[in-house]
């Protein structure tokens, strides 16, 4: 069954607000991980490890290079899932 | 060109007996205890059921995202890195390329380590933490602590396991003598309470098992003594370049006035019971230091409790001090704190630096009946008054592998 793109933003805002400690109300869909976010190489595979279980998709490291915003990894989830 | 030298005017530490350096020296006056039974499930049925752990739990002080990304000892690092710094006046104008971090610990990340291997075994390799190499580092708490502070002059781990964090204070005395750095933020820190680490010191029956009376346990040149209680936590101490603290109004706790290091070539644990490798280093300390023997009032002792360790440890302090040797107050300050491991030279430099701006040397608590054995002026149970005028005091350190460390302080009177 796929999952919503609202269900999946969700989703991810929890998990980054749990690693990254990033406040929650300014995390949207256009939002960069390093630039606006800060979250830094390492916490990016937390976060995509910690998607990954949530979601039950894999997410192939060549995919998580290319994910710059938080909506590209929403995109991505929702796709695969 | 005469010699750079060097004072403390700096302390921070998380402890046993507190979550700074005011609660942690006022509870070792009083000669409180840091050591409790442990609440964990595995402590419950193993041979050795209490340790010394710190009395604020990182997490009352810390962020907890900061938290996660640091191994238990890098916390303890930067919790008693900024408190030092703090007490130092915050310099945060001094030339960053002047300003080095020699941070020891003993075992390094240790927990971190376990907890990623039960992760290993129970979730699978993606699921370790990409955290896990920089959290386990021993190098980490230093690491760490110089981020922080963006030290640019050299940032430092010496490992030699129970004498590491007195090796750390060394090595930050001769940055600063070398003119490599004009400020060195240093210390040691440990967090090793877990089952494994426990495990094999308990294989070794180097830990207390008296399960029954836990405060009671690290009783140092007790006739019953049965081995050291492991404690947690670490000190940090700014030491700084005597011109560089007067110009910027700096307080002064005491100048560190030299070392001595030798290692024993005995065993891999057991000390030396000839004690020679200790004597030769408090020698070659009063010869760095340029102290004269008359001076030293006061030693914090490395005094862990164990059987063979303590009067090893006196019998070499009297060869290498002579008759002197009636005239010191001797502290064995892990009778309250339990045994920091690579920590433990760290809070006791920092005991020493306060001892000697107190004029207060700290008791020694749980003597019962002192080891005939013991030759030293043991100062039991309440403080002791140390005489006015210029005075010098030794901090010794010994670690498996037979390290040698000792240091030696003095008053500073401007």
């Amino acid at each position: 069954m796929a999952l919503t793109q609202d269900a999946v933003l969700a989703g991810i805002k929890e998990i980054v607000v749990e690693v990254a400690g990033i406040d929650a109300g300014i995390i949207a869909m256009d939002k960069k991980f390093t630039d606006d976010l800060d979250v830094d190489s390492l916490s990016m595979v937390e976060v995509v490890v910690a998607a990954e279980e949530k979601f039950g998709v894999k997410i192939p490291d060549e995919e998580v290079t290319k994910m710059a915003t938080i909506g590209d990894a929403v995109n991505f989830i929702v796709a695969n899932s | 060109m005469s010699r750079r030298r060097v004072v403390v005017t700096g302390l921070g530490a998380t402890t046993p007996l507190g979550g700074d350096v005011p609660s942690t020296w006022a509870n070792l006056l009083a000669g409180k205890s840091g050591v409790r039974t442990l609440d964990e499930e595995w402590a419950s049925d193993f041979s050795v059921t209490f340790a010394a752990r710190v009395a604020v739990e990182p997490s009352e002080v810390m962020e907890r995202v900061e938290m996660r990304r640091l191994d238990r000892s890098e916390q303890f690092a930067l919790i008693a890195a900024r408190e030092a710094w703090k007490d130092a006046g915050s310099p945060d104008d001094v030339d960053k390329f002047r300003l080095g971090v020699v941070i020891a610990s003993g075992i390094g990340g240790v927990i971190t380590l376990l907890d990623q291997y039960d992760i290993l075994k129970t979730k699978g390799a993606r699921s370790v933490s990409p955290h896990t190499v920089p959290m386990l580092m021993p190098n980490g708490p230093s690491a760490n602590v110089g981020l922080e502070l963006h030290a640019k002059a050299g940032v430092h781990t010496p490992v030699s396991a129970c004498a590491s964090g007195a090796e750390a204070v060394g090595y930050a005395l001769e940055m600063i003598r070398n003119n490599r750095a004009d400020m060195v933020v240093t210390g040691g820190v440990e967090a090793a309470i877990h089952h494994l680490p426990m495990a094999g010191f308990a294989s070794m029956k180097a830990l207390s098992t008296r399960n029954d009376d836990p405060t009671k346990a690290s009783r140092p040149y007790d006739q019953d003594r049965d081995g050291f209680v492991l404690g947690e936590g670490g000190g940090v101490l700014i030491l700084e370049e005597l011109e560089h603290a007067k110009a910027r109004g700096a307080k002064i706790y005491a100048e560190v006035m030299g070392q001595g290091l030798t290692s024993d070539g005995y065993h891999i644990a057991a000390p030396d019971p000839e004690g020679t490798g200790v004597t030769r280093a408090v020698e070659f300390a009063l010869e760095d230091a340029g102290v004269d023997l008359s001076e030293i009032v006061h030693l914090n002792a490395h005094a862990t409790s164990t059987p063979a360790g303590d009067v090893a440890e006196a019998n070499a302090l009297t060869a290498a001090l002579g008759e002197h040797i009636s005239h010191v107050a001797v502290s064995a300050t892990k009778s309250m704190t339990g045994h920091l491991l690579g920590g433990a030279g760290a809070i006791e430099s920092i005991f020493v630096a306060l001892a000697l701006h107190h004029r207060l040397a700290p008791p020694t608590i749980n003597i019962k009946n002192l080891d005939e054995a013991v030759k030293v002026d043991v100062v039991r149970d309440i403080p002791r008054k140390l005489p006015d005028g210029p005075i010098a005091a030794i901090n010794d350190s010994f670690g498996f592998g037979g390290h040698n460390v000792v240091l030696i302080f003095r008053s500073y009177e401007s």
